[in-house]
């Protein structure tokens, strides 16, 4: 674990509080603990817009303890189990790499390696030295069929290889925006990558 | 009720209960390591694992699978074998092989089912997982590389000892059960989460490679550093104490233990007074049975019976006590007294200063009433039980007296005692709760006793348990809870100063010439006026001994054997573990021999004859146990109005509170991290 400053304090702004709310309203009386990972996630979400970085320090976890009525233990719980859940700061762009045997049979090799030479990360789990990147290995994300993918953020970009990986960084090196989220290969969905194979033409068009 | 056929041997259970439930009932063990009985089902450790004819053919864990008439198990099947090697390798693929030099060696589920399951080498050739050792403060030592992640540790803090402070963190190959934050355990019943982990990731820290179980000598004992009257065994290797385990008795302490009567052992080893010791000229000098005894007989013979006084401290035996009233009786004097914190009120039913409703008696109330008493201090393991009760629901609580943590929800229904006033007019809404209940009961600090309204507070208490229908022919619900152990068993004897004669509190400030303490070491000893001759019989160095003009050094509760009445009023016999250091010798020895030298010999020689004459004297002692039924609804004297200050915590803190845990350093090391301001102020 690295070594990082944890914030002495952390409290939900009004608009969070409101989401808060309507988690916590969703339970029944006495099961408010099933709002956890909402909750943490609304905490992260507030992090990331006050500080750039999506991640949840100890004190919003016993924030969100404190709104369920919980002992903060049961919180951390959680929050270590889950991936999605960053208990250190990261980049601005949180690259989370899938290496599962799907995306490796289709050249996540290739995608690890060209992440690591355009944000000069050394290691899964670092940070780069400009505070842009983070990058880390998950387990599947569960989008095979366009495989690999590369979760930035919230959105998965699919069909990667080496080229698109390192013009996607470089790209938000450059300051520019995210492109829209799916295949970089220029299919839809997952739709057959040569184009379409069937339904080519309306067959209720008639002879 | 379900009817179940396990290994060919029928049994019938209640409907709900589990198939190892069953198997139990049944005289079959199945090996487990996350299930107990006293804790939740987790089922993770898939040990128990049974066959059952009829179900999907697949291995069952039995300690979740709840029982079904009819159902046929097999609990040694080839299947079962199969699985549970399956199982124990599994365990033993990340388990270090540091038996040798693990604490839990010979004791250990794992190496005992390994044993039996376990395979003769590794087939995983891969490096295991190793995992930082976290401090978890003076008393639990850490070692998670061996643990298997049965989370008991986790579901008795959380749900015995009400504080959730442990939890399983990370995931997967990162699993670790950890407090997150690194922390010392707030719980006063920590020690008990060594005695159930499984493997040895969970020592005792102060017993840390001392010995080996096999090495120790086990003695049945009673621990007497509070009034529970805790079952305990004693584990001793030569003339030396190395610890204390709790042992199970359901009406007591279940199987648990509070972490001062565990860990003080350390405390037998210090600051013992191994010999005599006479003052002369302001100094104490070493000096001879002999010696002392003719100190004491010349100042004794030289003062008036009425000038003599003898008071009891808190961990003495009821032998000796016997032997202490009645060698005052021959000398003429009724100034003794048990109740050296200055109490005083009407103990002259036994019903008026017991823990009537019993403490098993807690889990059939329906709501409670705690009056100037902090249960969580003066009786850890009484506390788990109301918190167990609480836990189950429908169990309403209310606090006279300072609003603390004690592990369960209640209402503050005031600080002092005018509270007792406003309950007693209906006037706290509170008192809305008692009346509907079926089955209130109350629990009275024996602190509240020592304030100078304590005889008043003890009959505004009795006044309310006649109030609100807690004495039924069925039912009874005055409760007193003690901190002394000897307390009880003190005003049974009727240790206390006959018609006309002086009280403690009387004695300690001089009206005593000649000053008997029988291990009496409260604070208030220190200001004995210098004209007073104080004996002090004990066997620590405390107040008491620095006060004293005579030292007789008596045995501590693991060196003799001993009869003690916890606050329910349950007689119970200790036994002796080791003898006494040095020169000490039992106490009720030391008063039969100094009564000879005296002239007036005591009638009994040895312990069997002073317990048959003790059950003679008071049939108490003889009877079987049972819980009082409340129809006798007289309440005790105390006409005094109630004052008005706040209940005060009776116990500054959990851990030093009496001789033994005062020179225990484990104690002194858990006052250092749990009260470290009130270490800085002193």
């Amino acid at each position: 674990m690295s070594q990082h400053a944890e914030p002495t304090s952390f409290a939900f702004h009004a608009d969070s509080l409101k989401l808060v709310e309507k988690a916590i309203a969703k339970y029944p009386e006495g099961r408010q603990m099933s709002a956890v990972k909402t909750l943490l996630d609304i905490a992260q979400r507030q992090m990331e817009q006050d500080t750039g970085s999506a991640w949840l320090p100890r004190a919003a976890m016993d924030v969100v303890a404190a709104c369920l009525g919980v002992a903060p233990i049961r919180v951390y719980e959680v929050a270590t189990f889950y991936t999605m859940f960053n208990l250190e700061p990261v980049g601005k762009y949180h690259l989370q790499l899938c290496t599962t045997t799907p995306c490796w049979l289709r050249g996540s090799d290739d995608v690890v390696a060209a992440c690591k030479k355009a944000t000069g990360i050394k290691n899964f789990g670092e940070t780069s030295a400009d505070g842009m990147f983070t990058l880390k290995e998950v387990e599947c994300l569960g989008a095979c069929v366009n495989a690999p993918i590369l979760q930035v953020n919230d959105d998965y970009f699919e069909d990667m290889d080496a080229a698109r990986t390192t013009a996607l960084i470089e790209d938000l090196k450059a300051g520019k925006p995210l492109p829209p989220a799916g295949s970089l290969a220029g299919r839809m969905s997952s739709a057959p990558a040569p184009g379409q194979t069937s339904l080519r033409s309306n067959p209720s068009a008639g002879e | 009720m379900a009817k179940l056929t396990i290994d060919g041997i029928e049994v019938e259970v209640p409907n709900g209960s589990t198939v190892i439930q069953a198997a139990e009932a049944a005289g079959i063990e199945i090996p487990r390591f996350c299930y107990h009985e006293r804790l939740s089902v987790a089922g993770n450790c898939r040990m128990c694992l049974v066959e059952i004819e009829k179900m999907p053919p697949k291995p069952v864990a039995s300690c979740g699978q709840p029982v079904a008439d009819g159902m046929v198990v097999h609990t040694d099947s080839e299947m079962v074998r199969k699985g549970r090697r399956g199982v124990m390798e599994f365990l033993l693929i990340n388990h270090p092989l540091d038996c040798p030099i693990c604490d839990q060696g010979g004791e250990c589920d794992l190496q005992d089912e390994a044993v039996a399951y376990g395979r003769d080498t590794s087939r995983y050739e891969d490096d295991k997982r190793s995992v930082a050792q976290p401090d978890w403060g003076p008393l639990v030592r850490t070692t998670m590389t061996r643990c298997i992640h049965c989370t008991r540790c986790v579901r008795f803090t959380t749900e015995v000892a009400g504080v959730a402070e442990i939890g399983g963190t990370f995931r997967g190959e990162s699993t670790k059960i950890s407090t997150y934050v690194e922390k010392a355990l707030s719980s006063e019943l920590s020690g008990n989460i060594i005695d159930l982990c499984p493997v040895g990731a969970l020592t005792s820290k102060p017993y840390a490679f001392t010995a080996r179980p096999w090495e120790l000598r086990k003695t049945d004992s009673i621990d007497v550093l509070d009034a529970l009257g805790s079952n305990i065994r004693i584990d001793a290797r030569g003339a030396e104490v190395l610890r204390i385990l709790p042992r199970i008795n359901d009406d007591v302490n279940e199987e648990w233990l509070g972490d001062k009567s565990r860990f003080s052992v350390d405390g037998l080893k210090r600051r013992r007074l191994d010999r005599p010791w006479i003052r002369e000229n302001g100094k104490l000098r070493a000096a001879s049975w002999e010696e002392a005894f003719a100190a004491i007989a010349g100042k004794v013979k030289a003062t008036a019976p009425q000038k003599l006084g003898a008071l009891a401290g808190d961990l003495a035996d009821v032998e000796s006590m016997l032997a202490l009233k009645e060698f005052f009786a021959a000398m003429g004097s009724k100034n003794i007294d048990c109740r050296v914190d200055g109490a005083s009120f009407d103990a002259s039913k036994r019903a008026f200063y017991l823990f009537n409703t019993t403490i098993a008696g807690i889990e059939d109330a329906d709501a409670l009433l705690i009056i100037g008493s902090n249960p969580r201090h003066e009786a850890p393991v009484l506390n788990a039980r109301i918190r167990k009760h609480w836990l189950d629901g429908g169990f309403k609580i209310g606090v006279v007296g300072r609003a603390q943590n004690l592990t369960y929800e209640f209402d503050h229904v005031g600080d002092g005692p005018q509270a007792l006033q406003a309950l007693l007019d209906g006037t706290h809404p509170f008192a809305d709760v008692l009346k509907a209940a079926a089955r209130p009961m109350i629990i009275l600090g024996a602190g509240a006793l020592a304030r100078p309204d304590g005889a008043a507070i003890h009959a505004a208490a009795w006044q309310l348990a006649a109030r609100f229908n807690m004495l039924s022919t069925d039912w009874h619900g005055f409760n007193l809870l003690h901190h002394a152990a000897a307390r009880v068993g003190a005003l049974d004897l009727g240790f206390l100063p006959g018609e006309g004669a002086m009280d403690a509190k009387a004695m300690l400030s001089g009206g005593a010439e000649v000053l008997w303490l029988l291990g009496a070491d409260a604070q208030a000893v220190r200001n004995i006026p210098a004209h007073s001759f104080v004996v002090y019989q004990g066997h620590h160095g405390d107040a008491g001994a620095a006060r004293a003009d005579v030292i007789l050094p008596g045995a501590a509760y693991t060196e003799k054997d001993g009869t003690y009445v916890n606050t329910e009023g349950r007689v119970q016999q200790a036994y002796i573990a080791v003898k006494p250091p040095g020169d000490a010798r039992e106490d009720w020895r030391i008063l039969r021999a100094i009564s000879a030298y005296l002239g007036h010999a005591l009638p009994y020689d040895t312990l069997a004859q002073l317990r048959d004459h003790l059950r003679a004297q008071y049939p108490v002692f003889a009877e079987a146990f049972r819980r009082f039924a409340g129809t006798d609804a007289t309440g005790p004297a105390g006409a005094a109005a109630l004052g008005s200050g706040a209940f005060a915590p009776l116990l500054a803190n959990y851990y030093q509170t009496d001789v033994i845990s005062r020179s225990s350093p484990t104690m002194a090391a858990c006052v250092a991290t749990h009260y470290p301001v009130a270490e800085a102020a002193e």
